[in-house]
């Protein structure tokens, strides 16, 4: 009896998926008890929802992920103008939408919304893909996009418009059309910084010369920077970091807890979590190659990117190659929207995954 | 266009997603490869900087040396009190925080101005006091409200104090605040680090002069710290050295008699140990309260110290220049001598004036002295004989015999800033003035020369310089007033070796004429009323130096005003035999020297010799031990910490 509720709960899960999900949720919790043990309890609760969330998530069929793909994406495009017209200014950023009961950050649904919508929308198109449809998705994309920016919030319209390039590129955008775009792109660089906000300007500034502005913009990453350097090969051990236990690293349970896993884990540790993340992304490269559908296949893939966009966003920022955007380390950061948007992932994942093989029986 | 079949979508999705994930190997390699350098590569020096994170070195300052007499009584301490002090990086508004302290601690109008001016000349980020010596209910009072006032603490901090207040204020000097001039002194003895915490810096006197002896080692205390700077536990601790104590060649008793016995007169007297050099009193009056500048005097106290017409911020002693008026004349006989220009027995016949070029340079006595030798000159300080010595002896004579005896130059007491005086001669005229027909020395001018009049002018100092040279046969020390140093950990003393300067080369037949005709002085002659049943034998000189005078006209002093009036003048030494003790008192525009210099002359010697105390005065040291007995002394120079838990918490 026990076992068959066992098996049946577990049924829609992907073994190798769970496994380095787990191991990645272990190094969490790990590194949250010394970077801020306080919070312990409250991850654990936002763990406990996302890991609900992936279970039902992934025992939802692929066909059905599709038919809500169109009102999903509606709803986020709504949420995003309600945002721009009504919504909450806290920290100078116009994010979130007081709903009443509870607050939401309409733009964090678009991280899964887009990708969903364009696979949709190539899936729609599957028979005779035309440059045209590239040209639809790319509206489709920028638009929330472009609301995103508008709040402003870099870190998320870098994730959403990652996302929706994903599918777009995976559903065989032409080579021609991509080097085009990364010429338009360099050509335009100048005119994109004018549009940025100063803060924006001064964070990709501070990060040519962090040591320009040490006490102010450059702080952060000065601080992770030496976090991290003086972690050396083995790690400073757990909850040794001087520069994590001391607050020298600034949003440490949060943004830059990298930093404080680095100072304390060493160059070994380091290892071990770009191999998990590797793993973790080829498991869900393995299952996108495999999946079904061109819909499946290109969400698939796309989730499995955004996971790596995630990690090296973070990764870099926190080591002083990348600006400073607000993008969390995945599965490890203190956070529940993000956790639940990620897991929200896996589940799909593995429901793509399952469906795989019903098809093939 | 293009028509996809199933297939060729599937492969070409696989070949897009595998280009992907070999993008985001190549990502993870780069990452990687930056993280090799950060933690490989670059490790010593992130590792370096972490701990320059974490570690803070807190200086904790050395306690200064004491200054005491010759016999222990302590000039110069420290003691411990707490003060309400402010960070003001780490306060918004600091009036409005100034403002809720004040609800419950007293602070007046002349704290916070002195708050404004520390924050003016301070650029360290260092913690300032708003209040020095809180109670302790004041202290409780205020840790019960400390979570309402962030960046003010309560400190336990040393203050120096000088615990007699005014008494021998010109000798110990001051401390006060560290100012960029003092920073420029620390960093010329490279003493930058020893100095990090140290807000206090000599400014006068022994202060100045032997700062970096009192002022100690600096201890360190390393203390792990969080991104806040506060502090989170104490690794190691070097403990701080504490300054090296001074003890003088001073009496206190006798410094204290002299100074009582200026009264409310201004004036200088230098006290000098003939065989050492040693100082053993050394007044300038007015004084002023030292106590004033430590914890930083108010704008409008220094005005009334440094405008006053009494001028008590000068050291007379040493940068006070006066005529010395007839004390000149002993040493103008001992030039005589010395270079053949008289005779002890050579006589002169004294009218009571001397004609020089038309001109009548005028005795003090009327009709004169009638025949007068040497001996005579000097006892009743006969004036025309020594008009007529200067014209014989010639300004140049007069001006190398005096400079080796050291007037108009620098004594080399230790005490910074001494002034030369003037010692006039053909090439100081010269380099004085501009104009050619200034340039040139009359005649006529080395007559008044001779009475220690003209352009003479010394500092006290160097009249008892040149007594107490006069008093040791010839042989000259450096006047000084530490006698010896005390390293405060070892207990090791260094004294200041006396130091003979020269040995002039003076005949001891004239000497000790001119030390009998001296004696006269006080037995027979000018001096003889002040030294009336002495009960020792003390040789002295009468001197009454003009201020100012009245062309032709007799000058009338008790008509004149206060500041014309003449100063008067005293040098002695005793016992005659072999002297102990040199003195020279300058009184400024006291009158007559006889009564106005000799009688200080008289308490001092009695004191000196006898043991004896002038009539009034305390029969010992009780006012001193009293003083003493105020306030806990903190002389064991145990180290204070800041005191983060005060009494009440």
């Amino acid at each position: 009896m026990i076992r068959n509720l066992w098996l049946k709960l577990i049924a829609p899960i992907d073994g190798p998926l769970m496994g380095f999900t787990a191991l990645l949720l272990l190094v969490a919790l790990f590194t949250m008890a010394s970077a801020s043990p306080e919070r312990m309890s409250t991850q654990l609760v936002n763990l406990g929802v996302a890991l609900v969330v992936m279970r039902v998530v992934a025992q939802i069929p692929p066909q059905r992920l599709m038919r809500l793909a169109l009102p999903t994406y509606l709803i986020g495009i709504l949420l995003l103008v309600a945002v721009a017209l009504f919504g909450d200014i806290s920290k100078g950023a116009r994010r979130w939408l007081n709903l009443g009961f509870m607050r939401i950050q309409p733009s964090e649904l678009m991280k899964i919304a887009m990708p969903l919508m364009l696979a949709w929308y190539f899936q729609k198109h599957e028979a005779m893909l035309r440059l045209r449809d590239y040209a639809v998705a790319t509206l489709l994309l920028l638009l929330p996009v472009a609301l995103i920016v508008k709040q402003p919030d870099l870190g998320t319209s870098v994730l959403v418009l990652a996302a929706g390039f994903f599918v777009i590129f995976l559903a065989g955008l032409p080579w021609k059309i991509i080097l085009g775009l990364i010429a338009a792109a360099a050509g335009s660089a100048p005119f994109a910084w004018n549009l940025l906000h100063d803060y924006q300007r001064q964070r990709i500034l501070t990060l040519l010369d962090p040591e320009k502005d040490p006490l102010g913009k450059g702080f952060h990453i000065i601080q992770s920077t030496i976090a991290i350097g003086s972690g050396g090969m083995l790690g400073k051990g757990w909850g040794q970091g001087t520069q994590a236990q001391l607050e020298f690293i600034p949003e440490r349970h949060t943004d830059f807890i990298f930093a404080v896993y680095s100072e304390e884990m060493g160059l070994l540790g380091n290892f071990v979590l770009l191999v998990l993340y590797a793993l973790l992304i080829g498991r869900g490269i393995m299952i996108s190659a495999n999946a079904a559908t061109l819909f499946t296949r290109l969400l698939a893939g796309a989730i499995t990117l955004i996971f790596f966009t995630y990690a090296f966003v973070n990764m870099g920022m926190v080591s002083g190659i990348l600006p400073v955007v607000g993008v969390p380390l995945p599965f490890i950061s203190y956070g529940g929207t993000a956790l639940v948007t990620l897991c929200l992932g896996i589940g799909i994942l593995m429901s793509i995954s399952k469906n795989r093989m019903l098809v093939q029986k | 266009m293009e028509f996809n079949n199933p297939q060729e979508g599937l492969d070409q999705f696989r070949s897009r997603i595998t280009i992907a994930g070999g993008f985001v190997l190549l990502c993870f390699t780069l990452l990687f490869g930056r993280f090799v350098w950060l933690q490989v590569i670059k490790h010593d020096y992130y590792q370096t900087r972490a701990e320059e994170n974490r570690i803070s070195l807190v200086p904790i300052t050395p306690n200064r040396g004491l200054i005491t007499d010759r016999n222990g009584v302590v000039l110069a301490r420290n003691y411990s009190a707490y003060t309400l002090e402010i960070t003001p990086t780490q306060v918004a508004d600091i009036e409005a925080t100034i403002d809720g302290l004040a609800e419950f601690i007293d602070i007046s109008a002349k704290d916070r101005k002195r708050f404004k001016k520390l924050m003016d000349e301070t650029k360290r980020l260092e913690s300032l006091p708003i209040r020095t010596r809180l109670t302790d209910q004041e202290v409780a009072k205020f840790i019960a409200r400390r979570f309402r006032f962030p960046g003010v603490d309560i400190k336990a901090r040393l203050f120096r104090q000088y615990p007699r207040g005014a008494f021998a204020s010109h000798i110990l000097g001051y401390i006060g605040r560290v100012t960029e001039r003092d920073q420029g002194r620390i960093e010329e003895k490279e003493a930058e680090a020893n100095y990090r915490g140290t807000d206090h810096f000599g400014k006068t006197g022994l202060e100045q002069r032997y700062e970096f002896d009192l002022h100690g080692i600096t201890g360190f205390e390393q203390v792990e710290v969080d991104a806040g700077g506060h502090p989170v536990r104490t690794l190691a601790r070097t403990a701080p050295i504490p300054g090296n104590n001074l003890t003088l060649s001073i009496d206190a008793k006798l410094q204290e008699i002299a100074e009582q016995a200026f009264g409310e007169r201004r004036g200088a007297m230098v006290a000098i140990e003939p065989a050492t050099g040693g100082i053993l009193a050394m007044v300038s009056v007015p004084n002023y309260d030292p106590n004033q500048f430590v914890d930083g005097i108010t704008t409008a106290d220094w005005e009334v110290l440094n405008t006053s017409a009494d001028k008590p911020m000068v050291n007379r002693a040493l940068n006070g220049a006066y005529p010395p008026g007839s004390t000149f004349k002993p040493f103008m006989a001992l030039g005589a001598l010395t270079l053949g220009k008289r005779t002890p027995t050579q006589a002169i016949s004294d009218p009571g004036f001397y004609n020089f070029g038309g001109h009548h340079f005028r005795d003090d006595k009327k009709g004169g002295h009638g025949s007068v030798d040497m001996y005579k000159s000097i006892v009743v300080s006969c004036d025309t004989y020594y008009y007529m010595l200067a014209n014989d002896m010639g300004i140049d004579n007069i001006s190398s015999f005096m400079g080796q005896l050291g007037f108009g130059s620098r004594t080399g007491i230790d005490i910074e800033g001494e002034s030369e005086g003037v010692l006039p001669s053909q090439a100081w005229k010269k380099k004085r003035f501009r104009k050619p027909e200034q340039q040139k020395w009359y005649a006529g001018e080395t007559i008044s020369i001779g009475i220690g009049q003209g352009y003479n002018a010394y500092t006290p100092i160097q009249l008892a310089q040149a007594t107490a040279t006069l008093a040791n046969n010839g042989v000259m020390f450096r006047p000084h007033l530490v006698k010896y140093i005390t390293n405060a950990k070892t207990g090791e003393k260094t004294p200041i070796e006396p130091q003979p300067l020269k040995t002039l080369a003076l005949k001891q037949e004239h000497i000790d004429f001119i030390k009998n005709a001296m004696v006269g002085v006080n037995k027979e002659g000018t001096g003889a009323r002040a030294f009336k049943d002495a009960g020792y034998v003390a040789g002295g000189k009468t001197g009454t130096a003009q201020v100012f005078s009245y062309k032709g006209a007799e000058h009338k002093t008790e008509r004149m005003a206060a500041h014309l009036r003449d100063h008067g003048l005293f040098i002695a030494f005793a016992p005659a035999d072999k002297p102990t003790i040199a003195l020279a008192i300058l009184v400024e525009n006291g009158g007559f020297g006889a009564q106005a210099a000799a009688p200080i002359a008289r308490q001092v010697l009695d004191y000196y010799l006898l043991g004896k105390l002038p009539k009034g005065a305390a029969p010992t040291d009780e006012a001193a031990k009293e003083a003493d007995e105020d306030i806990n002394d903190v002389s064991d120079n145990s180290n204070v910490k800041d005191v983060k838990k005060g009494p009440g918490e």
